[in-house]
């Protein structure tokens, strides 16, 4: 008689069940917000170096301009290009967006402030932010229409290329902090940040990230002089939206991801009582907010590489400087005998 | 020269150069104009929308020479005239279509008694072609309601007539 689903649903497996649900709708909501206005403090900053001043209409000081830009974009008309195969369509922008919020849940904001406190986080961030690429593949594929194929092809190849300069710099900083636990990543920059032993590979991460999430001056795949809009040529309304979504939380994702291993995460720059007292995640926040400034610093600045550069700059310059950098910091680490420290 | 650029390149000194050319200008004041809120100084010299003047006692200005109409490169102006009760010559008819006007401003030049006068104002966009077409009720109207500006605005460029 007993329905075997419905004896999991006890109290006990509910409240377990609604917990978790909270403690994931705390991160992403948040970070829903956090993307809104990181499109605006983009238009915004970008428009402040161009000497423009940016949206300022809607709301005080333009601050109502991302809830309108969410509301025009809801209300738009989801066209499926006829020619488009439907499943993958719909489904690549929610590949696209789901793993730069399931990265999240190893991050840690604070002290003990982390949802899932995994020993191999490292590897997990590496995992789950490789799963962007297909959304972006099968986007450009599903598509059936020469632009968004070639822009997806483009940031296939763009974006493996460049996990592997980033992931040869994370290993100088797992070799330096002996754990693939981000905790311990960030306790172990007590003293001193990485990105002071590490400042050559603290610089190329940042270039890295910058072709990681397809941003400026590595935009390629959404070329718009050549390729119209890249992989998202096809797409319009709420899926469009989740590839802008996607791209943005990304680019939040890499700014925290470099944070924890390069800006010793909630850490305060020095220790004196008063900037103890602050609490971890604000100076997390601060730093965050320092990396995506340097992302649309460099889009206000940089002019877009070349194909050829782009590749050139990832497999020629960066691979050989990064294995080399590698070799040195296992090298001195041995030397002066701080294996495991 | 050779290890030089290498150094540049390595040590990213072209990238720091523009890096800071952008974060100057991040603090630089804006030259943007709040369009609808703010508008930028019109020269006394601008040529906007037209308008027919009046003398003081309300006589207008326009004694139908029509030098305007024969001076208009576009042939946007059509003046009729005939003589009034009181024996003046005056306009009957002073329509300019103002979708072929090209603003150029001869028939302000050509105007002996500073009757047709190209006004500050350039915002008199419309849903309509038709309403493009202005009678001279409309030019006479517009006199009145720029006649401040307008005067102001002709006797700064005056020294230079």
């Amino acid at each position: 008689m007993t329905i075997p689903f419905l004896e999991l649903l006890t109290l006990e497996n509910i409240q377990a069940l609604g917990w978790i649900v909270a403690q994931v709708l705390t991160i992403t909501l948040p970070l829903f917000l956090a993307v809104a206005y990181l499109t605006f403090a983009e238009r915004k900053i970008i428009g402040a170096m161009q000497l423009r001043i940016g949206p300022n209409m809607v709301g005080p000081k333009g601050l109502g301009q991302p809830i309108a830009d969410a509301v025009k974009l809801m209300f738009k008309e989801i066209i499926i290009p006829s020619g488009a195969s439907k499943i993958p369509f719909i489904i690549a922008p929610v590949m696209v967006m789901v793993p730069a919020l399931m990265a999240w849940a190893v991050i840690p904001f604070d002290k003990g402030l982390v949802l899932a406190d995994i020993n191999l986080g490292v590897l997990y961030l590496l995992a789950v932010s490789s799963i962007g690429i297909y959304g972006v593949l099968i986007a450009g594929w599903a598509s059936n229409s020469k632009y968004p194929f070639l822009g997806a092809v483009r940031s296939g190849a763009q974006m493996i290329s460049y996990e592997v300069s980033m992931g040869l710099t994370v290993m100088t900083v797992i070799l330096l902090s002996g754990s693939m636990n981000l905790t311990a990543i960030v306790e172990a920059q007590q003293g001193m940040w990485y990105m002071v032993p590490l400042f050559p590979m603290f610089i190329v991460f940042l270039i890295s990230i910058l072709a990681e999430t397809n941003r400026a001056p590595f935009d390629l795949p959404e070329g718009e002089a050549e390729l119209v809009a890249g992989f998202h040529a096809e797409y319009s309304s709420m899926p469009f939206a989740l590839f802008f979504l996607g791209e943005y939380a990304n680019m939040i994702l890499m700014s925290g991801i470099t944070a924890v291993l390069f800006m010793g995460g909630w850490l305060p720059p020095i220790s004196t009582p008063l900037f103890d007292a602050v609490p971890g995640f604000f100076w997390f926040s601060l730093k965050v907010a320092f990396v995506l400034f340097v992302f649309l610093w460099a889009r206000a600045t940089l002019p877009r590489f070349r194909y050829d550069q782009l590749m050139r700059l990832g497999w020629k310059v960066f691979l050989p400087f990064t294995l080399l950098w590698l070799i040195i910091v296992a090298a001195s680490m041995h030397i002066f005998g701080l294996v495991g420290a | 020269m050779k290890l030089w650029h290498i150094i540049r390149q390595f040590f990213l000194l072209d990238m720091i150069q523009g890096f800071s050319v952008t974060l100057k200008n991040l603090f630089k004041p804006k030259f943007t104009m709040n369009y609808p809120l703010e508008k930028t100084l019109t020269s006394p010299r601008f040529r906007g929308e037209h308008a027919l003047r009046r003398y003081p006692n309300g006589e207008e200005r326009c004694i139908a020479c029509k030098l305007c109409e024969a001076v208009c490169p576009a042939q946007a102006i059509t003046i009729e005239a005939e003589a009034r009760e009181d024996g003046s010559r005056r306009t009957t008819r002073y329509d300019i279509d103002m979708v072929k006007c090209i603003y150029c401003g001869l028939c302000e030049e050509a105007c002996p008694v500073d009757a047709i006068v190209e006004g500050p104002n350039f915002e008199f966009a419309t849903d309509d072609r038709s309403k493009l077409i202005y009678d001279k009720d409309k030019l006479l109207q517009n006199g009145e309601d720029f006649e401040i500006r307008i005067a102001e605005r002709l006797q700064k460029d005056a020294p230079y007539r």
